[in-house]
């Protein structure tokens, strides 16, 4: 009974402390970070969100003095992940969330108990950009996207396109081809980027809306027909974007941290240029594999969904109608 | 040139990271809930600091002592320490039961280093041909792949074949929760953002075969272990094991097989290979119904199946770039961020350190056999002192850490107690775990192959002729309606083989 009381005190004067400690945001948080700080990744360890976040830790811990610790909470898509963040992370920095697009935009709209909200997070920074790229095997009848057009519109639905996910990048990138092209095609979805790949060497599709990286990666295997990228990736030159072939197609997979809302802004901007550093020292690495770098931070991360949301929203609100 | 990369691996540096990667994997696989995966994963960073070869080598080395170090806990205990040693159990155990645990431990021992040994011969002689087969599995033939092993269900259900395939039913239900693979919805989620994620294979598991055995031991208030160990020195001698294992080579070079196919087979890894190589060796045995009882032929197909898996998965990994079984995808993960690119290159401008990760794979193969007869022995003085009070909370204990660090997830600890619990009642009415894990893993590769075959076929005016169309598919499917018909087929034998005998008293009469 005796030795109760005095843990119940000891709490109530730690409590106390730790309140006092964070009810003075100016003092408490000049020092940001003093701690560890949690860096939470939504996927499976051996995936690029998780390699990203080996290259960047070393970095971050360097510029942020602190240990960075990347775990992983894998589950329905990131969804299990971001449910969770959003209802239990505490907004003080020390926890961080890895964040896709399209992901954290189909998801909410989708599913009916995704457990989170596109606009729940606070993003510090979208770091890079996988746009999609549609690749077909070396061996393959088509040269180009117009013979793949062409193949599409005397054989509607033969052409299987093969991709990681539903509702995923690769799928909406796919829906939106077809309407624009104003073409058939079957998209047949893999359970990730790394089932797709054995398939269209085995010739089980006909070609895999899948991303820059594996264009890049498996350039004696495959022909990209074309990238839905602004510009031609660096690491590809030779593959012409959708755009110039004349179809306004641009998206892919985007990758940041996010932190909770109501996160200081002064915290939010020591991760944002701790992510930048990190971002242009693992730069080179990065862009080798087939990576875009991205730099959007603040008002440009937020408009940076909102594109997307409209880019992706009428194949997406088609979608939902059908349902 | 294999020359020249052998001796580079004779390097101390080299050769320590073995034993210790070897070492770890084992300790990591002997407890349950801990994976080979969760160790790559979190030995990761330390590769980064090393250079490519050293990294890969302790990589490989860990997954090759995990997989192995599965076994101990199935021997031991009863519960498998990961997926790939389910089968081991169906026969380690009851052989523990008997005392002859030492002697199932090192049996173990030697058939798992064979079956690395063979793993990475496999890898560096068989690489092309092998990739260009793993390649024809498309949607379809997963699907048929998937059914075969179904099949086994009947094999599996110690008795009642009925209850066996009640046991498969649900788990291919309990695999249904969460995001379906294909197609996107949610599933049985119950409101429950949380249930997304479904319930991971690993979870289940540790749910169904663990939970059931602490009950057990805890309602008995002793370990199946408490009896006399038989003529222990005699038997469990490195010597003597070697001698068991070599006795039946049929059974050995069958399991290696049926371990490097069902590697090369993404997405299926050790799990499914151990339970095939188990039901094949039961099937192939003159005396298939000692099976369950303690017979050393089933030890010996599922601890050397195993282990070829770990290298064996590396065939497409290495020519192709894809990762054969989940821990795989660690290992591309390594390779990516040293810039090596899977395909040929990596034979040939890079080919001194690709053949020395495989060459690696065979020496940590070999470094088992000294490691694991100690660390077996060690193990198994540690459980057999510990008195059942203290044994029984740290085994729960160490479950639970071990389910929670599968995903960081409180809500997967309680999935694993739920299951467990209702585990202990269906084992009281007779429904086995192994079919319920088998219907979890099995079932979600069967409804990915069909959906995909289906969506494929949507040109066509019947989508579902499309299973049939390729000739592996066909294969698939004899192999099935044979697997499927085998029990009458060897009961009719067994009636044919009785009635000659009876007319051949008949005649001598």
């Amino acid at each position: 009974m005796k030795g109760l009381k005095l843990n119940t005190i000891l709490t109530l004067v730690l409590v106390t402390v730790l309140t006092i400690a964070v009810g003075i945001p100016g003092a408490a948080f000049a020092g940001f970070p003093e701690k560890p700080i949690t860096y939470t990744i939504p996927f499976n360890p051996g995936g690029e969100s998780d390699i990203t976040a080996r290259l960047q830790e070393p970095e971050l811990e360097k510029y942020l003095g602190v240990a960075v610790n990347v775990t992983h909470k894998p589950g329905g898509g990131g969804a299990v992940a971001w449910s969770d963040f959003q209802r239990t992370a505490k907004p003080d920095g020390y926890s961080v969330v890895g964040c896709n697009i399209p992901h954290i935009i189909g998801q909410p709209m989708i599913r009916k108990e995704a457990g989170y909200k596109t606009d729940g997070f606070k993003v510090v920074m979208w770091f890079h950009f996988t746009p999609n790229a549609l690749v077909v095997s070396k061996d393959s009848e088509f040269k180009t996207l117009d013979d793949f057009i062409k193949f599409a519109k005397k054989k509607p639905f033969v052409g299987t396109v093969g991709g990681s996910g539903t509702y995923s990048a690769n799928h909406l990138e796919t829906l939106r081809l077809m309407k624009k092209a104003g073409v058939d095609l079957t998209y047949v979805p893999y359970t990730g980027t790394g089932p797709v790949i054995p398939a269209l060497m085995g010739g089980h599709i006909k070609a895999a809306m899948s991303y820059s990286p594996v264009s890049v990666n498996y350039k004696d295997k495959f022909r990209t027909l074309a990238v839905a990228s602004e510009e031609r990736v660096p690491a590809m030159p030779d593959v012409p974007t959708f755009k110039e072939l004349g179809y306004d197609i641009v998206g892919g997979a985007f990758r940041g941290v996010a932190v909770p809302l109501g996160t200081p802004q002064d915290v939010v901007d020591k991760l944002a240029q701790a992510y930048t550093e990190a971002n242009k020292k693992i730069s080179k690495k990065q862009l080798d594999l087939g990576f875009v770098m991205k730099y959007a931070t603040g008002d440009d991360a937020v408009a940076l969904v909102d594109t997307m949301r409209k880019a992706y929203g009428d194949v997406l609100s088609d979608i939902k109608k059908k349902k | 040139m294999l020359l020249e990369t052998f001796l580079m691996l004779l390097d101390p540096v080299i050769i320590l990271s073995i034993f210790a990667g070897v070492s770890a994997g084992l300790f990591v696989g002997a407890m349950p809930g801990l994976t080979a995966t969760m160790a790559l994963a979190v030995l990761l960073p330390f590769t980064f600091t090393l250079p490519p070869l050293h990294g890969l080598v302790a990589l490989g080395a860990v997954y090759m002592g995990a997989i192995y170090g599965g076994s101990f806990a199935a021997i031991l205990v009863n519960t498998p320490g990961t997926p790939s040693s389910i089968a081991t159990a169906f026969e380690g155990y009851p052989m523990s039961k008997k005392g002859r645990a030492l002697e199932a431990l090192s049996i173990a021992t030697v058939a798992s280093a064979v079956g690395g040994i063979a793993g990475s011969l496999f890898l560096l002689l068989l690489s092309p041909p092998l990739a260009k087969l793993s390649l024809r599995f498309g949607p379809a033939e997963y699907f048929w792949v998937a059914v075969l092993g179904l099949t086994l269900i009947a094999s599996l259900s110690e008795g009642s074949a009925m209850k066996g395939m009640l046991g498969g039913a649900l788990g291919m239900v309990i695999g249904t929760m969460g995001v379906a693979p294909i197609g996107g919805e949610t599933r049985f989620t119950f409101g429950l953002p949380v249930l997304q994620g479904g319930v991971a294979m690993i979870v289940a598991l540790i749910g169904l075969f663990v939970l059931p055995e602490l009950f057990n031991m805890a309602a008995k208030g002793r370990t199946a272990l408490s009896a006399v160990e038989v003529n222990s020195r005699a038997k469990s001698s490195f010597w003597q094991a070697t001698k068991t294992v070599f006795s039946m080579p049929g059974n050995l070079i069958r399991s290696c097989i049926i371990g490097e196919i069902v590697a090369i087979i993404p997405g299926a890894g050790g799990n499914v290979a151990n339970l095939v190589a188990y039901n094949e060796a039961k099937r192939a045995s003159k005396h298939p119904e000692k099976y369950g009882t303690g017979v050393e032929e089933g030890l010996v197909a599922t601890e050397s199946s195993n282990n070829v898996t770990v290298a064996g998965s590396m065939v497409p990994l290495l020519t192709l770039g894809i990762p054969g079984a989940p821990p795989d995808a660690v290992i591309l993960g390594v390779m990516m961020l040293h810039g090596l690119r899977p395909g040929i290159e990596l034979f040939t401008t890079s080919g001194q350190l690709t053949y020395g990760f495989i060459i690696s794979m065979g020496l940590a193969a070999i470094a088992m056999v000294p490691v694991g007869l100690l660390g077996g022995r060690l193990i198994y003085k540690v459980i057999f002192r510990t008195p059942v009070y203290f044994l029984v909370p740290t085994i729960a204990m160490a479950t639970m850490l071990g389910t929670y660090a599968v995903r960081n997830s409180h809500t997967d600890v309680i999935i694993m107690l739920i299951l467990g619990t209702a585990g202990y009642l269906f084992k009281q009415i007779g429904i086995a775990p192994a079919p319920i894990v088998l219907g979890l893993i099995l079932g979600n590769i069967a409804e990915m192959g069909f959906v995909q075959t289906m969506l494929s076929g949507q040109a066509s005016q019947y989508p579902f002729l499309k299973l049939f169309e390729n000739s592996l598919s066909h294969i698939l499917i004899a192999m099935i309606l044979f697997s499927a018909a085998w029990p009458y087929l060897s009961a009719l034998k067994r009636r044919f083989k009785q009635r000659s005998k009876t007319a051949m008293e008949d005649t001598h009469e």
